[in-house]
């Protein structure tokens, strides 16, 4: 048990600092008024949804504190790309030799480490984009993310009353949350427009979801499907 | 490293002032530190005496209200600022703490621009400085807007913000420039003088002392009619003497003034005499052209607005005098009836400019029916919108393509609907859903099934549905969809008793000891919910009756409780007070949601004076004593 207790500590040793310093960051206990909780709010662009064979093109996260967004502190990277897929291009737009300064996959997910720390993460449909960013981790031999995270599209689903008259079960988009929200749809499908359109959905949902008088992190993380 | 989003935010900043003095370089440096920040309705930005922020901000969506606190320490909106006005400039120019609350209106996001990084450019840019300068001074965020907009956008000078006092109160637009003559000016002399300056009055003067004065009605009766010939002088045929008032005069004194002399000018001289001296006219012309919240006005403007922004601050001030009629005690029902034509106009205003938008006239006749409260017309505040489409019956072959027609339509006039303030119906009930989107004869048939069927749920839907108002259409189809809904409803008294059961489902809110029932958990635990125990079951009591006696064409509450009363004139008592209690709760919620800005359902009962509560638990007794009817008239205990 103690010998267990003891392997786990020295598990990172071999793992680069940046890694270890993510890891130690959770050793600090995350604040429970919303309020004080560090949001990250993030959107991968990907070559396509097979998580195998395709690659993340670019990260675009934003984050939250006590409601507000800190512009200067966005987080925006593009990666060199080892695939490229034609068809996904109509989508995102990214070309492979684009005028954007490019890093390694590894550059990539050391910078966005380094500015996730223990923050909770927030995305839309947030199982696909945590498997993208596992799945690359995984090919720099690097452990999964340690994060909270929440999902916008459960979320809002939460926040459609419970009445036979209307499907629960549908799963929306980001269009049509952003929609019914009225929110102006800038730079969609770039990673940090679509971050920081799902972060102003996630502000919303905040304000909508208030059960008690104080809504707490933990309340938040229970809400699931 | 690069930021789209900062971009973004400058590509809006630079549409506004004094942004949009700065070359973009600037501005993309400043929208990099940014603030984004998010305001639920009713939250406060900053307020009066708070130490100032190192930030003044700029509302991206939503409303603002800058408030000062009266006398009586009871805040008053002094300004309220929609898109793209900037506020809380005072930590720019001066040290000490704010002096004015600002209150989200709406759910709003703000950004707040750092002083540190904005205040070289203003100070560097003498044309920005300026323009802070006096958008602080002057206490009016923009002083572009009160000098230019007019000019600009000539339809938006004609609804002049009124703050406060009930405009009757105000004190009366006095022109000055008026067009003066001697009592020797031949009639035609005159007339040409009026006709040059456009005017309709002539004061005759003497030595600059009102002697009479001629108005366009004179005209027409003395020297049209050929009375008078038109070289005789003035003096004929001008009215003496003048009825003249000192400049304090308010307009409903001259409004009264007015229909006491059944005249339609009053000179206004110096001392309030004609022994002195000229100083102006007052038309009543120009009190109606001044009447920014009169509903005749605004009815006008919506009617003209070319915009949805232009429908939502026309919204803004309908809800300004909503505010005035509630606070000078008008009858509800005045009040509920000029709402709901403004409210309709507005949703006609809006259909009619989303089928221009459409690339082609509608296939067929329609008509867009609203439900709820506004197809009762009790709806005062903003409140959800729930709305559905009929549509003439087309070929087979073409049905499936003129829905979707409707359904383009209907997203578009829901989404601006939205805009102007009617939140979405969070059950979807809207024209836009294919479920409410139907040709007469679906139409016909949905509402058969729902009354044969007749589970909970729609029973529910029938108590929605059965309460449609034609918003905008033909006439025709929703008349026959009422005429159906008699035609089904003959005969069913299985149909009535269900709706009676449900109509009992919230029983009267006081509790054994007389207290109030509160809500046991959940977000608005011991908040006392009025909608549900209060007004809906009038609102279902009204309905089941005015069903069961086959009454068309009345869908509001305290309008069917009337008729009811002459209907049966043995239970007129319990009748009438339900009609005064169904108006006494609406009106009180009505206050409640202006007061906290919401839709005023969840009543904290700690708020509530005394006289208040008596007022709600008078009118709860007449619920209880409408459901003891119901109860014994229905067979209702096989469905509880």
């Amino acid at each position: 048990m103690i010998r267990n207790l003891f392997k786990k500590n020295n598990e990172h040793e071999d793992l680069p600092i940046f890694w270890q310093n993510y890891a130690q960051s959770f050793e600090e206990k995350l604040p429970e008024k919303i309020s004080e909780v560090r949001f990250i709010i993030f959107d991968t662009e990907t070559t396509g949804f097979d998580f195998n064979e395709d690659r993340i093109l670019s990260i675009g996260a934003v984050r939250i504190e006590n409601q507000s967004i800190e512009i200067s502190d966005n987080f925006e990277v593009f990666l060199d790309q080892t695939k490229f897929n034609p068809e996904t291009v109509k989508i995102h737009g990214i070309i492979k030799n684009e005028r954007f300064e490019k890093i390694t996959e590894f550059e990539a997910l050391k910078k966005f480490l380094n500015y996730i720390q223990n923050s909770v993460l927030v995305a839309h449909h947030a199982g696909f984009d945590i498997k993208m960013v596992n799945k690359a981790l995984n090919r720099n031999n690097l452990p999964k993310l340690k994060n909270k995270v929440l999902d916008t599209a459960v979320l809002y689903r939460n926040t459609r009353i419970i009445t036979n008259f209307i499907d629960r079960d549908k799963v929306y988009s980001l269009d049509e949350i952003a929609e019914a929200y009225n929110i102006d749809l800038i730079d969609r499908h770039t990673a940090s427009g679509d971050a920081y359109i799902t972060a102003i959905i996630f502000l919303k949902l905040l304000g909508r979801i208030k059960n008690k008088k104080e809504l707490n992190l933990k309340d938040l993380m229970k809400i699931k499907n | 490293m690069t930021n789209s989003i900062a971009s973004r935010i400058a590509d809006f900043l630079s549409g506004f002032p004094p942004f949009s003095l700065l070359e973009r370089t600037y501005l993309d440096l400043i929208a990099n530190e940014v603030k984004v920040m998010y305001f639920e309705q009713g939250r406060t930005i900053f307020a009066k005496d708070e130490k100032v922020h190192n930030y003044f901000y700029i509302v991206q969506k939503g409303a603002v209200d800058l408030q000062k606190l009266d006398d009586n320490k009871e805040p008053e909106t002094i300004d309220k600022c929609d898109e793209g006005d900037i506020f809380g400039l005072r930590p720019m120019f001066a040290k000490e703490n704010y002096q004015i609350n600002a209150i989200t209106d709406e759910e709003s996001v703000i950004y707040a621009i750092p002083l540190e990084v904005f205040k070289p450019y203003a100070i560097s840019n003498p044309h920005v400085g300026n323009f802070l300068m006096e958008s602080f001074a002057s206490n009016t965020r923009n002083p572009y807007s009160n000098e230019h907009r007019g000019k600009l956008i000539a339809d938006e000078e004609d609804i002049t913000f009124k703050k406060e006092a009930l405009f009757e109160l105000q004190p009366i637009p006095i022109i000055k420039k008026m067009v003066t003559a001697s009592s020797e000016t031949s009639i035609q002399e005159a007339a040409i003088l009026m006709s040059k300056r456009k005017v309709g009055s002539v004061i005759v003067v003497e030595d600059d002392k009102p002697v009479g004065i001629v108005t366009d009605v004179d005209f027409r009766e003395s020297i049209a009619t050929g009375k008078l010939p038109i070289q005789n002088p003035i003096s004929e045929v001008m009215n003496s003497p003048v009825i003249c008032y000192s400049k304090g005069l308010t307009i409903a004194q001259a409004q009264l003034t007015m229909m006491k002399h059944n005249i339609n000018h009053i000179c206004i001289t110096k001392d309030g005499t004609p022994n002195t001296k000229v100083k102006g006219i007052v038309s009543e012309h120009d009190i109606i052209v001044s009447q920014g919240n009169n509903p005749a006005v605004l009815m006008k403007a919506i009617n003209r607005a070319s915009s949805t922004k232009k429908l939502k601050r026309i919204r803004n001030k309908i809800m300004i005098l909503l505010n005035g009629y509630l606070k000078s005690n008008i009858p509800l029902t005045h009040i509920s009836n000029i709402i709901f034509e403004l409210n309709d106009a507005t949703i006609k205003r809006t259909i009619q400019r989303c089928i221009e938008k459409m690339n082609e006239p509608a296939p067929a006749n329609f008509a867009w029916m609203s439900l709820g409260s506004q197809g009762r017309k009790e709806q005062l505040l903003h409140t959800d919108q729930d709305n559905a489409l009929v549509f003439e019956d087309v070929p087979k072959e073409k049905l499936e393509e003129t829905r979707a027609y409707f359904l383009k339509l209907a997203t578009k006039v829901t989404k601006r609907l939205n805009i102007i303030g009617y939140e979405f119906c969070p059950a979807e009930m809207m024209a836009r859903n294919p479920k409410y989107c139907l040709s007469l004869s679906e139409w016909k048939e949905q509402f058969s099934q729902w009354v044969t069927t007749s589970g909970n749920d729609e029973i529910l839907l029938c108590q929605i549905f059965f309460d449609f108002d034609i918003s905008y259409g033909d006439v025709k189809l929703t008349n026959s969809l009422s005429d159906h809904i008699f035609d089904i409803l003959k005969g069913n008294r299985n149909f009535l008793n269900r709706l009676a059961a449900q109509a009992l489902r919230n029983p009267s809110p006081l509790g054994f000891f007389r207290q109030f029932l509160v809500e046991q958990d959940g977000e608005k635990k011991d908040l006392f919910d009025i909608k549900k125990r209060g007004i809906m079951p009038l609102t279902d009591a009204a309905r089941l009756l005015i069903l069961e006696h086959r009454v068309k064409n009345i869908s509001n509450t305290s309008e069917r409780f009337d008729k009811l009363a002459q209907l049966e004139p043995n239970n007129k008592e319990i009748y009438q007070a339900c009609a005064y209690s169904s108006r006494a709760l609406i009106k009180f919620r009505t206050k409640q949601g202006l007061k906290h800005k919401d839709n005023g359902r969840f009543i904290n009962l700690e708020d509530l004076g005394k006289e208040d509560k008596i007022k709600l638990k008078r009118c709860f007794k007449t619920i209880k004593e409408i459901q003891e009817l119901i109860k014994i008239r229905f067979e209702t205990t096989y469905y509880l």
